[in-house]
């Protein structure tokens, strides 16, 4: 293993252009590293992919939202009209799945949604104000017009000086040591 | 065909003589505007010293919503016969107005929603402002029903809450289903609107001046950091709900027309209410995103980012949808006089030339006259023209659902118990009002939030794209 100072978060360097970012990305997936990002002010096509990402697992949560929704729809209406208090509507089944049908729905698709925003949230671990990148001067112009490469030192690939080298090879520019 | 590579055997000679033509795209940017420009042409409003025009239409708009205050303050005071209610008219301008206001709303999620799945990227010029737009709207619409219970401290038992008399909503009925769907209808809106927005939110926190401004902005930016494993999440979780508000959207105002079509009312009773209302919805929406968006072009000067092209996509939408609202109008007519149903029949004839027939012929040349002329490319270029023609849409859309409540519930079955309804001057001041409320709200939109999407206008720029260095 290699040195490792506690107090720093890792390694950023800028770039100024899309194209850059994303062929530098390439070669950060490439090297194997894990730990590390890539910040834009917009979602760079076909990054995910330069990144080697998995698919996102919010369509998980979604679909758990909406199962949810749908019992919920199910329960609540067969609880409410023909359980605790049955209701005689024209002589009519006290539940079918019919009728409330637009109820059910509208619950499937009011949990999915909790489960769609809910979960973005969740798997971004946000809200979360304290980050050590925020304290970095030329982090702010990453959510204009500039991109940014960190290379986080929990990475077991991480080395300060290897890993300064490394972003130096790969055309960043500004590079910058981040403290915790 | 010297030139032509050994295997020119393999390929059809044509080939070699064709040039490929390049496609015109049309520009979703002019100028080539950069990425910089973009975030200080939407942050500069925001950042901006609050300019006269707003502080006077903000106290203008505050003056009209006062008029909805009086009036519900009048009619929770004395009771719901302050409005032109009277047997047999027992839904007047509460429903009109309930469903005019929910129609505007559909807009913008159609713009957010299903012209995102269907990856038409100059939606990405308005979609913020017709998001802001349908939540208002749906939150103007909300008043009315709100109001017409009676006694609106018990409009709670709407919901499936436990209440003192063990009684329960009753799910078999339309205006229940009602309740599910415009409520949810709200909430998946906003958390749509709000979740596009964080990335802007982390913008305009992370160019900030002052204490108050980064302490704002940092609340509702949550943190946000733009990393790309963030925006992986984020962009599937738009990607999803954009998924779920189209049918959600589509199931609302098909909702909101079973209000209608599951009752036994002659001129309600029909199949084809679902989709007219549908479509009617979104004409009217998009009538109303222009009438907001072309002023805000010009006040701000979004020129190069709201273009040509955005409006004459609007103005034909415009023109598409106006159509099949006419031909809709054409075939009720057609269906009334088919089903061999003598009231249904009536009901038809009675609108066109009965004691309505004046709101009916409004409707008819706002609705389905004044958007032909969006055939003709001059028009479209004339947007003072345009924004007039949506004013005439904005008003036949009100006509349309006025024609449809109160013709069909002022004659129905029993000549004996016919009657002619007239709103009262509380119906006026509180339907008034509600257009000064709207206003409110889109203001302090305007002045306080994002207004167009940065992130997804730099996603369709063409700097973003990685093969064009």
């Amino acid at each position: 293993m290699n040195e490792r100072n506690e107090s720093i978060h890792g390694v950023a360097c800028t770039f100024r252009k899309p194209a850059d970012v994303y062929h530098a990305a390439e070669k950060v997936r490439d090297a194997g590293w894990k730990y590390w990002d890539v910040h834009s002010a917009y979602p760079i096509h076909g990054l995910d992919q330069a990144m080697g990402m998995p698919r996102s697992k919010v369509p998980r949560l979604t679909l758990l939202g909406g199962v949810t929704g749908f019992i919920t729809g199910c329960l609540l209406t067969w609880y409410m009209n023909s359980y605790d208090y049955p209701l005689v509507v024209g002589g009519k089944p006290f539940w079918s799945p019919i009728f409330p049908f637009p109820v059910m729905y509208e619950c499937t698709i009011l949990f999915a949604a909790f489960g769609t925003f809910f979960g973005q949230f969740i798997l971004n671990r946000l809200p979360q104000h304290h980050h050590p990148l925020f304290d970095l001067p030329q982090f702010a112009r990453t959510s204009d017009d500039s991109f940014m490469i960190v290379l986080e030192a929990r990475d077991s690939k991480f080395h300060l000086d290897e890993s300064r080298n490394f972003l130096l090879s790969l055309g960043g520019q500004e590079i910058t040591v981040i403290r915790d | 065909m010297a030139h032509a590579p050994d295997h020119s055997s393999e390929r059809p000679a044509i080939l070699d003589k064709v040039n490929p033509a390049e496609l015109p795209r049309a520009k979703l940017i002019l100028n080539d505007r950069s990425f910089h420009w973009i975030t200080d042409k939407v942050c500069g409003i925001v950042e901006e010293p609050t300019p006269l025009w707003w502080k006077v239409l903000f106290t203008v708009a505050l003056f009209v919503a006062s008029f909805t205050g009086a009036g519900l303050l009048y009619l929770v005071s004395t009771g719901t016969g302050t409005w032109g209610l009277r047997s047999p008219i027992g839904w007047g301008w509460a429903i009109v107005n309930f469903v005019f206001w929910v129609g505007i709303g559909h807009a913008g999620t159609l713009i957010s929603a299903i012209l995102c799945l269907l990856r038409q990227k100059w939606r990405t010029s308005i979609n913020r402002a017709a998001e802001a737009m349908t939540i208002f709207a749906v939150m103007c619409a909300g008043i009315f029903p709100l109001f017409h219970v009676g006694r609106v401290w018990f409009a709670w038992w709407l919901f499936p809450l436990p209440n003192q008399n063990g009684i329960w909503p009753q799910f078999r009925s339309p205006l229940e289903w009602d309740v599910f769907a415009v409520s949810t209808y709200f909430t998946v809106s906003t958390l749509f609107w709000y979740m596009g927005m964080v990335p802007d939110f982390g913008t305009i926190r992370d160019r900030a001046t002052t204490w108050w401004r980064k302490a704002f902005y940092s609340v509702l930016a949550m943190g946000w950091r733009g990393g790309n494993r963030q925006w992986s999440n984020m962009e599937m979780a738009y990607l999803l709900l954009a998924g779920l508000s189209t049918p959600l959207v589509l199931s609302v105002h098909t909702i909101v027309s079973f209000d209608f079509a599951v009752s036994n009312v002659p001129g309600w009773h029909t199949t084809i209410f679902p989709p007219y209302f549908v479509a009617g919805a979104i004409f009217s929406g998009f009538a109303m995103v222009l009438t907001l968006m072309l002023p805000l072009r010009a006040i701000y000067r979004l020129h190069d980012v709201i273009n040509q092209y955005h409006i004459d996509n609007m103005c034909k939408i415009i023109l598409a949808t106006g159509t099949m609202v006419g031909y809709a109008y054409g075939t009720e007519f057609f269906i009334a006089a088919y089903s061999g149903n003598s009231y249904e029949k009536f009901a038809f004839i009675n609108r066109a030339f009965g004691q309505y027939a004046w709101a009916y012929w409004i409707m008819v040349s706002c609705n389905v006259i004044t958007p032909q002329l969006f055939w003709f490319k001059k028009i479209r270029e004339n947007h003072s023209l345009v924004w007039i023609i949506c004013l005439f849409v904005n008003v036949g859309m009100w006509f349309e659902r006025f024609v449809i409540t109160v013709t069909s519930l002022a004659n129905d079955y029993l000549p004996s118990s016919w009657g002619y309804y007239s709103p009262t001057i509380v119906d006026i001041f509180t339907f008034f009002g509600t257009f000064g409320f709207f206003s409110v709200l889109f203001l302090l939109f305007v002045r306080f939030f994002p207004l167009l999407p940065m992130a997804e206008l730099k996603m369709v720029s063409p700097h973003s794209d990685i093969h064009n260095h």
